[in-house]
């Protein structure tokens, strides 16, 4: 132990109590324990669109052939879903990492708190978790649009974009995951997420249109975060771009301030009182 | 330079005060205790200086600095031992020891070669590939010291170092940790073990809700409050209070505990000459030194370990 050391000098002023710039640190952590992460949980998770556009793209479809999309063009049924199934690909991934893992580690395990003993803010360890969730959200997307691509689902060249879409859905969905999980102490909190999250999944213009709603019910529908993401997706895996796609992303941006803000809030609550 | 300087230092939970009013000071290369029963504001005490809390009121000083504005830079420099192991138990031995380390922003090459010399020291190079829960508890426990010298600290800050672990693991641990103490690092622990205050600390001070009721060496605490021999003698814990009405006199103090007496005399075995002069049988007798026990029960009516 000789003291030798050459330390990078810490940053001065407010901020540093909230972030010391490190956040990989956080993400190189995570990724090492990934090996002891469940690899059936991590495959199932990816799997389950999968089965989804399937059964019910390619089984379904042929039963119901074409369908219209928002640009007027006639389009096989598996390639009108198949862009959803690839928001809900993203989100699955991201919230599987940001909301479980994140609930034991905060009540449970110790991680955080030996964190925020060295130097690293709880801005480092939010950011750090989310990317991390983030990753993984990006790798479900990522993988379920090659299979998008083998079969044929990607119509446009502005299919590319959706890539980069997928990522931010992953980061917001990711965000705002561990956001919520932090505040939550039980396992019946916790299960709130899951019963908000499957009619979630069912209505946000997955399967269908919402033009088949009631007003106000569309109005409901809109307002979900999934929603978004479904409708950015399908625009860019059709090619019908349209400017209300910018909407799309700044409810994203929002889901991700919104979710760093609240879960480095709670951690600093939580561990430096 | 001090390291720690603490004046009238406050933390308040809602109406409890946790830490209520503490003053010490502790210089580079020294070993400094904190000693105290549960609850005593111990652990609270080592969470401000620490930096991972702030504190209600008093002035703090850690290696010059105010945690309440400078924590990361602060914690930087510290190795932390918390009371509980807060390992990594998804990683590796060794792996534990690099992600600290990187935490702290220290270059990969660096932290492994460090963690490479911290597993020697800890005496668990031959476990570094092992998984944290394949661990003793006392090999845990040395893992979490060497992980907290991994960014080369000014201060090690000890809470409960050896709570929780058998005789010979403890006695391990003294052992790496005095080896510290003589490489010139500043050691800050808690504990309720007279024994560890005695081996470990030059000077301590005795906290007993969230106050400090005495300041010393463990030599000069025992001077100051108690006598240099104990005299231990049971009557049977039906009959002891009545016994020791018929002690009085006997040594300079006594002290009446449910299941023994324990009276306080420069010469032990003399007092216990006189005991049996007045006709007392008690069932068992034992003559010791006195320890820091004895002050902190003078100090508070209490014992340490209840």
């Amino acid at each position: 132990m000789t003291a030798t050391t050459e330390r990078s000098a810490p940053r001065r002023g407010a901020v540093t109590a909230l972030y010391a710039g490190n956040a990989r640190a956080v993400v190189g952590r995570g990724l090492v324990a990934t090996r002891s992460s469940n690899w059936v949980v991590v495959i199932s998770g990816f799997v389950e669109p999968i089965f989804y556009l399937l059964s019910l793209g390619i089984g379904l479809g042929a039963y119901i052939g074409t369908v219209t999309d928002a640009g007027g063009h006639e389009i096989p049924y598996a390639a009108y879903i198949a862009p959803a199934l690839l928001a809900v690909s993203a989100m699955n991934g991201a919230i599987y990492d940001s909301t479980w893992n994140v609930f034991f580690k905060m009540n449970f395990g110790k991680l955080y708190q030996g964190m925020l003993a060295t130097s690293l803010g709880p801005l480092d360890v939010a950011l750090g978790e989310i990317l991390l969730a983030l990753f993984r959200g990006a790798v479900y997307g990522v993988g379920f649009q090659i299979v998008m691509q083998l079969l044929g689902l990607n119509l446009s060249w502005t299919a590319l974009l959706a890539v980069p879409a997928v990522v931010l859905i992953a980061f917001g969905f990711a965000a705002i995951g561990m956001g919520i999980t932090s505040y939550f102490r039980t396992f019946q909190q916790m299960e709130w997420i899951f019963i908000v999250m499957l009619p979630m999944f069912l209505l946000s213009a997955t399967f269908f249109p919402i033009t088949v709603y009631p007003e106000p019910v569309q109005w409901a529908v809109m307002a979900l975060p999934l929603w978004h993401g479904v409708e950015l997706v399908r625009g860019l895996t059709t090619g019908v771009i349209e400017p209300v796609m910018l909407v799309h992303v700044l409810y994203y941006l929002a889901m991700v301030v919104a979710g760093l803000f609240f879960t480095t809030r709670r951690l600093r609550a939580l561990f430096l009182d | 330079m001090t390291i720690i300087s603490a004046t009238g230092l406050v933390k308040r939970y809602g109406e409890v005060a946790a830490v209520d009013g503490v003053s010490f000071e502790v210089a580079p290369g020294e070993s400094f205790g904190l000693l105290g029963p549960n609850g005593a504001g111990k652990s609270t005490t080592m969470r401000m200086i620490g930096a991972v809390s702030t504190r209600t009121s008093g002035e703090l000083r850690v290696l010059g600095l105010d945690p309440d504005q400078h924590g990361p830079e602060i914690r930087s420099r510290l190795g932390v031992v918390p009371q509980q192991d807060n390992l990594d138990t998804e990683l590796r031995v060794r792996e534990n020891l690099i992600t600290y380390g990187r935490y702290f922003g220290l270059p990969r090459r660096l932290v492994a070669s460090r963690a490479d010399e911290l597993l020697e020291f800890a005496q668990l190079a031959d476990r570094a590939s092992a998984k944290v829960d394949e661990l003793s508890g006392g090999m845990k426990r040395r893992l979490t010291i060497a992980r907290a010298l991994i960014n080369d600290p000014r201060m090690l800050l000890l809470d409960e170092p050896t709570t929780g672990l058998d005789p010979q693991a403890r006695h391990i641990l003294w052992d790496r940790l005095f080896r510290l103490k003589e490489q010139g690092t500043t050691l800050l622990l808690t504990t309720h073990y007279m024994d560890e205050a005695e081996q470990l600390c030059d000077r301590l001070v005795v906290v007993d809700h969230g106050r400090i009721m005495a300041e010393g060496t463990p030599a000069s605490l025992i001077r100051e409050y108690s006598t240099r021999e104990v005299l231990e003698v049971r009557f049977g814990s039906e009959h002891n209070a009545v016994a020791a009405g018929r002690l009085a006199g006997i040594g300079d103090r006594l002290e009446v505990l449910p299941d023994r007496v324990l009276v306080y005399a420069s010469d032990g075995e003399a007092a216990l000459v006189e005991v049996t002069a007045r006709g007392l049988q008690p069932l068992t007798s034992l003559v010791r030194r006195s320890s820091l026990e004895d002050v902190f029960l003078r100090l508070t009516g209490r014992s340490l370990i209840e």
